[in-house]
């Protein structure tokens, strides 16, 4: 069956699904304590997937098919791409059960819906079958929108249904695109839909489906509206689970769908989405530096971060794409972590008003360092995963062209302006209220979940090989797919002729395969 | 002529039954009304089983006056399964004010002999006598409540209404008959295949579309809906229940086979009709549901917007889009059957029945398990994976898309984001807002059974049934071709 010789990703799916019916049952303190549990067994057998892993092994592992349903089938398998993606779900999972304690009502009820979420989650990423993807990617909408209507903030319900018809109306018409296709290949695995050609001619219009569902769930700009009252109106975990996974769905859609399967219409549309990005990039940073709210200002700041997701991809080259995919787990844990802060003291004062904070860093110095990491991290300060995935997606989009590469990086220099400004308003300079002042410093629970993501960012900023290791493979075969369709580029980098080389006895070309500079050098010389 | 007799052996045990069902409903008096109904289910039960699956020419009946194939058996099975729940869910309901008469149950059943003969018709008059039974059936139903004014004003619009519907559905079949020859549907489709001059070709589409805008109004699509919200509304609960499941079925599939089967060769002529009753009413049905505040008037305009998906499978034609329109039909009537089921259950404490969409506010605290219930139905009918609902829409749009009308499919599922958002609406009322009044808790067992059964069915447990329906509405459908 697989290496395990168990099916491992059902059972990730079935235990918090089992999980969730029994909360239901269960009086709050014992919810959240089978809630903890089914979430961190669910993160153990994540780590076990992930040390079963066969890196450079074969493409599709742990596969699953059984044919339950005579239409489609329950197929489920990974590649390192949807690993590292179901790694971070899992991880973000207990912490946002541990991050729940302000919920006091209807607590069973709560942990059921978020575990529900995860399967969700985890099921879009796991689905080797294209509608057992679909409905898992649309089932998603559900548990969010009530823990967002029961749970969220003062205008909780508008956001809910924003929330719930912007996503809904942007992914109906990706199912006329899906069953088009299905129609076409006369398959619906994912596997075979993969090497599958469609015509040119018809890839435009199911680039374009498969965009406005992606495009919505980023969310690019100008259907990024739902995010900032989403983000801002649910509780503190929900807004982690939504800017920690839900997010990434979209950019999973774009690395599994729209680039392999579409490789000449990503390139027709190439400005569009490129201008879409750009846009996001300058627009909402601009639109983040003039928050008062601090949901509100990472909200923005996250749209901008999934603009360099959509940049790298969209490069056509390994750089590009391997920068996106870090960016995005990046982008998982920093803005995850970042939500997790301002529920800190959210919990403490009741505000997210950023003018009602101020020299946080005197009464709280250990939240303050967090806070310091991850608005770092989220900046792109070396040796914090930020760093990695942006330099890596910029490198990609300037050898796509330079013009997307220079507007793109100012969206850098106006990162560190909002997030900077930020991390000054509320650490730094005297309390501007005496509640603020009086605040009391990370309690162990706290402390608990953040420094779990203060180390793996600085894991995958100081040596960012472990998640890339996994994901190399499937990149080069997605790189080697999209190869016919690559823009030309209008910087042209040619690997230098080698003078009499004093180390001529290492054999030629030996360097390539682990020095993705060389081997992209190689790619653009033919 | 045993054979004829045996393909319309259901109609016959039901009239048989249902006579002396009425005779003993006239000497028994209303006392007798809860055993009748039980009686009743029985019949509609063994109807069920007498049902023939015949096929080819061993289906014919009474040369071709009725069928007894496939097609027909599953439209039997389907209408006789949900008149069998509303009679069940009608029991308890009237029950308690002591306004349960006896005729009820008869009158169920009369109808469900009307649309065994509709399903089964394959000559326009055994069509119209069938519609007609049912039709006559459905609004003494209307007005069954007679001191209520609401429930005589429903009778009336329906019946009003219903007879207008009847005489165009007339003038039709006797347009068809002047221009085609005959009323039979096989030698109908022959004569339309058959190449006409101008004037003719003109007579018989003028036929096409008269027999469309009656039967259109029977499956209350856009623009022959106005009755539906009305009748809904004034009639009682379990009357509109009924009214939204069986009869829907009937004139579904009474629409389809008659479209493929007599009109097979005029499907050019038709389809365009289909399409812009499919779009009208999935349109419709979203956008005026929006401001409804009763319950009742909202499920009419969501079985509106139900049945206009239901068309864009039809419009798909071909096998495909028979057997996705019956596909949709069986699950939609589990849903709908699911909702009014739990409407039947909004009584406030006086045991009085509310119908304001304002008292399920907060249902989530005072009831959760019907609260849970309503909103799977809710979420089931906008079709949202990963409930139940969204496979028959999927099975319709697959059918357009492989009909080669992928933006049919396209608009009409863009228009399904609009009603989503009263279902969700339904939702957030009973999730997100403060409690109202609680609804008085009485023990109904069978009505919770029902509920139960429904909720599982659409719950994401219905993907597993797929394997085995889908076969079923694939061979109902190929026996129409």
């Amino acid at each position: 069956m697989n290496q395990l010789d168990f099916p491992i990703l059902t059972l990730m799916l079935a235990i918090p699904s089992i999980a969730a019916v029994i909360c239901l049952y269960l009086n709050p303190a014992a919810a959240r304590a089978v809630a903890l549990g089914a979430t961190l067994v669910d993160l153990a057998l994540g780590i076990l997937l992930w040390a079963a892993y066969d890196v450079g092994g074969a493409q599709w592992q742990f596969v699953e098919n059984y044919n339950l349903f005579g239409r489609f089938a329950w197929a489920l398998g990974i590649d390192g791409i949807a690993l590292m993606l179901i790694m971070l779900s899992v991880f973000l999972m207990p912490i946002c059960i541990l991050a729940s304690a302000a919920i006091k009502d209807r607590v069973p009820e709560y942990m059921a819906w978020f575990l529900i979420t995860e399967v969700l989650m985890l099921g879009v990423f796991m689905a080797q079958d294209i509608f057992l993807f679909y409905i898992f990617f649309e089932a998603g909408l559900i548990p969010m929108y009530l823990i967002i209507g029961i749970w969220g903030g003062a205008n909780r319900i508008y956001a809910a249904y924003k929330f719930f018809l912007y996503t809904l109306l942007g992914s109906v018409l990706m199912l006329i695109a899906m069953l088009w296709m299905v129609n076409f290949a006369g398959t619906t695995s994912i596997p075979q839909l993969l090497v599958t050609d469609f015509p040119p001619q018809a890839q435009t219009w199911l680039f374009l489906a498969f965009l406005a569902s992606f495009a919505v769930k980023l969310p690019m700009w100008p259907v990024h509206t739902w995010l900032p009252d989403a983000h801002v109106q649910a509780p503190t975990a929900g807004s982690v689970i939504l800017a920690g996974v839900l997010l990434k769905l979209g950019g999973y859609g774009f690395v599994r769908f729209s680039l392999p399967m579409f490789p000449e219409a990503s390139n027709q549309l190439f400005w569009l989405v490129m201008a879409l990005s750009l846009v996001a990039i300058v627009y909402t940073s601009l639109v983040a530096l003039v928050q008062q709210d601090m949901k509100k200002l990472i909200a923005y700041s996250s749209v901008a971060h999934m603009a360099f997701v959509t940049i790298g991809l969209f490069a056509f080259n390994r750089q590009g794409i391997e920068g996106g995919l870090v960016v995005m787990l990046s982008h998982g844990l920093v803005s995850g972590a970042l939500f997790l802060c301002v529920g800190v003291v959210y919990d403490r004062l009741h505000t997210r008003e950023i003018e009602r904070y101020g020299g946080v860093a005197n009464n709280m110095p250990a939240y303050a360092v967090f806070f310091l990491l991850f608005t770092m991290a989220s900046v792109g300060l070396p040796g914090t995963s930020g760093f990695v995935g942006e330099f890596l997606s910029l490198i990609g989009s300037y050898r796509a062209n330079s013009l997307v590469a220079f507007i793109a990086t100012t969206g850098i220099i106006l990162g560190a302006a909002y997030m900077l400004l930020l991390f000054w308003r509320i650490a730094y300079g005297s309390a501007r209220t005496p509640e603020a002042a009086a605040m009391s410093d990370l309690n162990p629970r706290e402390f608990l979940f953040l420094a779990p993501i203060a180390a793996v960012v600085l894991w995958m900023g100081v040596y960012p090989e472990s998640f890339m290791a996994p994901m190399r493979k499937d990149v080069g075969v997605l790189v080697d797919r999209i190869a016919r369709a690559a823009p030309a580029g209008d910087a042209q980098l040619a690997m230098g002729t080698r003078s009499a080389a004093p180390d001529a006895h290492v054999a030629p070309g030996a360097a390539e395969g682990h020095d993705t500079g060389a081997e992209a050098g190689a790619e653009e010389a033919h | 002529m045993n054979r004829d007799l045996w393909l319309v052996a259901p109609e016959l045990f039901l009239t048989i039954a249902s006579l002396v069902l009425l005779l003993w409903a006239a000497w028994g008096g209303d006392k007798s009304a809860r055993l009748i109904t039980w009686l009743a289910v029985a019949c509609l039960a063994v109807a069920g089983f007498l049902t023939p699956t015949a096929s080819g020419a061993e289906a014919v009946a009474f040369a071709g006056l009725a069928t007894g194939d496939l097609f027909a058996a599953f439209g039997r099975v389907l209408i006789y399964g949900s008149a069998a729940v509303a009679l069940l869910a009608a029991a308890s309901w009237f029950g308690r004010a002591g306004d349960y008469k006896a005729e009820y149950s008869v009158l169920v059943i009369f109808s469900a002999i009307g649309m065994g003969l509709m399903v089964s018709a394959t000559d326009l008059l055994t069509l119209y006598v069938g519609l007609e039974l049912l039709s006559l059936s459905s609004y003494v139903l209307a007005s069954f409540q007679r001191t209520d004014t609401r429930s005589a004003e429903a009778g009336l619009k329906y019946f009003v209404l219903g007879a207008l519907a009847s005489g165009l559905l007339l003038y039709g079949i006797s347009l068809l008959y002047g221009f085609t020859g005959s009323t039979l549907f096989s030698d109908i489709a022959a004569a339309l295949a058959a190449p006409a001059d101008e004037g003719i070709a003109m007579g018989r589409l003028f036929g096409i579309v008269f027999v469309l805008a009656g039967i259109a109004f029977k499956v209350s699509a856009v623009p022959f809906h106005m009755w539906t919200p009305d009748v809904y509304e004034g009639a009682p609960t379990p009357v509109t229940a009924f009214f939204a499941s069986a009869p829907k079925v009937a004139a579904m599939v009474l629409l389809v086979r008659v479209a493929m089967e007599a009109m097979g060769p005029a499907a050019d002529a038709w389809r365009q009709i289909i399409i812009f009753m499919a779009l009208a009413s999935t349109i419709l049905g979203g956008v005026a549901a929006i401001g409804q505040r009763n319950i009742k008037r909202l499920l009419a305009y969501s079985s509106i917007n139900n049945v206009g998906f239901a068309l864009v499978g039809l419009a798909a034609g071909g096998q495909a889009g028979a057997a996705a329109v019956l596909f949709y039909m069986s699950v939609y009537i589990v849903m709908t059957l699911g909702s009014f089921l739990v409407v039947l259950r909004m009584r406030d404490v006086d045991g009085q029945p509310v119908e304001a969409i304002a008292s399920l506010s907060g249902l989530s605290r005072t009831r959760p398990g019907l609260a849970l219930a309503m909103a799977v139905f809710m979420l089931s009918l906008a079709g949202i994976p990963p409930l139940f609902g969204f496979w028959p829409k999927f099975v319709v749009f697959e059918a357009a898309v492989r009909a080669d009308l992928a933006w049919l499919a396209a608009v009409a599922i863009a228009t399904s984001v609009i009603s989503a958002f009263y279902y969700i609406k339904i939702v957030k009322i009973m999730y997100f807002d403060e409690a109202a009044p609680a609804f008085i808790k009485e023990r109904e067992p069978i009505g919770a059974a029902l509920i139960l059964i429904c909720a599982l069915a659409v719950s994401p447990l219905g993907y597993f049934a797929i394997p085995y329906l889908s076969p079923l509405t694939d061979a109902a459908a190929a026996s129409l071709f």
